[in-house]
């Protein structure tokens, strides 16, 4: 039984609307410290617009029940909602099959679920690993415990100042011995966008299997895995309009079938005995337990809303709005910004010479303006470029240029107040 | 309270004027404090002549709250004795942290400045660092931070 959601309708053609936008996210309308909230730390968490929270709630208010096991009519419906939002996903990145397309908590529980299911199995003693100096420490950690365990290296790619990597020591790195590479598409601190199809080709003529972070490129620009050819893609929920608690590991059919079970319980299994238990196929194979159902249609939803809106429409406001923030901070004395590469998602790490950024940030959540300040989950990334940590704005397609000036002026006041 | 009060002029001031900011030339006891998550970094260094702190100073990089609290900190801790000084960074602990009671008796004196900081629970670690890498110095413990072990929200800060 087909349920058709028209809560949804696409409102959007190629005209983007900002204020009718943002006038479906409740949050938005939020009074800080006497001022209107100017939301700019969309690459930590993203908000979440009036049809999804509806969806969640309708979910909940006549469709839910636990999926897979049940023939009553709740259990059907909850079932049918899951499989179709695993579709929703699988078209929203143009994945093959809806069976290469797994929900998970998160990035960063993808990332673990890759590590274990294909790194312990195929990963041994002697064995390198390239990552890169921009990666999130999800996708450094996971790694490093992998190769403490087997007797395996981490090669790392490095940057150069403006953040961006070096292609021609990624290529260096590689020997007969490199078994897998890991890359960010998006820097989350910085905003760089990696040329992530050119060093799948090359790992591709190598044999060497690829896994790319995409939690800061999912929600801000379209991704095409068949196109990249990537062998592995995560990303989170939350951070693009979803709810917290869900994310997807896309990976190819055949890589997935080879891999061996990440979690061990219900829903992964075809049959049990304490003589011997045979696993399910994927995508069940790595949904073990009851999943965060709501949550999965939740994200359904979620691309919906973006999809409606379009991605590459998305991307060009982004984009419009990175150059007007980053044009006014250039000419801003005092004020420096960090990571400067030519291609980049709306992100803008900067500092303001003499103020920590620590008083940075509370001066601007004085002005309503939500920040984030530190090293980021990316500590490899400051230690590069000698920073101790930054202040990062990170624009969604839900702000606006006058929020832009909100943030400007801001930064001028913190250096009036400070220096 | 919010963070406007909280940068009141004696900070902002103590910030942008740190004193007692730089080497000693004779250090009976050093230690340097670090928090981790925001990059804050503190080099204390103090000569101790019998039981008195005859001399006291700071160096590194920290935010305005962090470098105001070690400023005060030292104007007040020098010339008092050792058993002064770590009943009073058991008292700012305290006070910042929202469980001292300003109302009853204490020797915080202009260090009730910083009160407000318990209403901001990030920026507690920030001024409570420079306290915590001067029990260290005192106690001889050469490096300390704010986080593990080592936090001060957790850690015991003995008897003052």
């Amino acid at each position: 039984m087909k349920i058709i959601d028209s809560t949804l309708k696409p409102q959007f053609a190629s005209i983007f609307d900002v204020e009718a936008i943002r006038a479906e996210f409740p949050i938005l309308k939020l009074q800080v410290e006497d001022k209107p909230l100017v939301y700019l730390d969309n690459a930590a968490s993203s908000q979440m617009p009036q049809p999804v929270i509806d969806r969640l709630v309708r979910y909940q208010t006549s469709q839910h029940a636990n999926i897979n096991r049940g023939v009553h009519y709740l259990s059907e419906t909850a079932t049918a909602e899951y499989e179709d939002s695993r579709r929703k996903l699988q078209r929203f990145i143009n994945a093959g099959e809806d069976r290469e397309v797994i929900f998970t908590s998160g990035t960063t529980d993808s990332i673990n679920l890759v590590m274990h299911g294909y790194g312990r199995k195929f990963i041994g003693a002697g064995d390198e690993i390239i990552l890169t100096t921009l990666e999130h420490h999800s996708n450094i950690v996971p790694w490093q415990m992998l190769a403490e365990e087997k007797g395996a290296k981490i090669r790392v790619v490095p940057i150069n100042d403006a953040g961006e990597l070096l292609i021609d020591e990624y290529e260096r790195l590689f020997n007969e011995r490199t078994k897998f590479v890991g890359v960010l598409h998006v820097s989350n601190a910085l905003g760089t966008i990696n040329p992530i199809k050119q060093m799948i080709t090359f790992a591709h003529a190598r044999r060497v299997p690829v896994l790319i972070d995409g939690a800061q490129a999912a929600p801000h620009m379209r991704v095409d895995v068949q196109d990249l050819d990537c062998d592995f893609y995560t990303f989170s929920g939350h951070k693009m309009c979803g709810p917290t608690g869900i994310g997807i590991l896309y990976g190819k059919a055949e890589l997935l079938e080879r891999m061996q079970p990440f979690k061990g319980g219900g829903d992964m299994i075809m049959s049990v005995t304490f003589e011997k238990t045979t696993y399910n196929s994927i995508p069940h194979k790595f949904e073990a337990g009851t999943p965060p159902i709501a949550a999965a249609i939740g994200l359904g939803a979620a691309v919906d809303y973006l999809s409606a809106i379009g991605m590459d429409a998305i991307a060009a406001y982004e984009l419009e709005l990175l150059n007007y923030a980053t044009e006014q901070m250039s000419h801003m004395p005092g004020v420096r910004i960090i990571g400067t590469a030519p291609m980049k998602t709306a992100v803008v790490s900067f500092e303001v010479k003499g103020v920590h950024p620590h008083d940075i940030g509370t001066l601007l959540n004085q002005e309503g303006v939500a920040v984030r300040t530190g090293h980021h989950c990316v500590q490899p990334v400051m230690l590069r470029l000698k920073v101790p940590a930054t202040t990062r704005a990170s624009f969604a397609f839900y702000n606006t240029m006058a929020e832009v000036d909100t943030f400007i002026a801001g930064i001028r006041t913190v250096q009036k107040f400070f220096t | 309270m919010n963070s406007k009060s909280l940068y009141q002029e004696v900070i902002l001031d103590h910030n942008k004027k740190p004193r007692n900011y730089g080497a000693l030339d004779h250090a009976s006891h050093h230690a340097v404090g670090h928090n981790p998550l925001c990059g804050d970094h503190l080099d204390i260094a103090l000569n101790l002549e019998g039981e008195y702190i005859a001399s006291i100073a700071f160096q590194g990089e920290s935010c305005a709250i962090c470098k105001a609290s070690a400023s005060m900190m030292t104007t007040v801790v020098k010339g008092k004795t050792r058993a002064d000084a770590e009943t009073l960074i058991k008292e700012f602990r305290d006070m910042a942290t929202g469980t001292l009671n300003l109302d009853a008796e204490h020797h915080l004196g202009r260090l009730t400045v910083f009160a407000g900081v318990r209403d901001l629970p990030t920026r507690v670690k920030c001024a409570i660092l420079p306290w915590h890498t001067l029990h260290a110095a005192l106690n001889s413990v050469t490096t300390t931070s704010t986080e593990a072990e080592d936090d001060p929200m957790h850690a015991a800060i003995g008897d003052a």
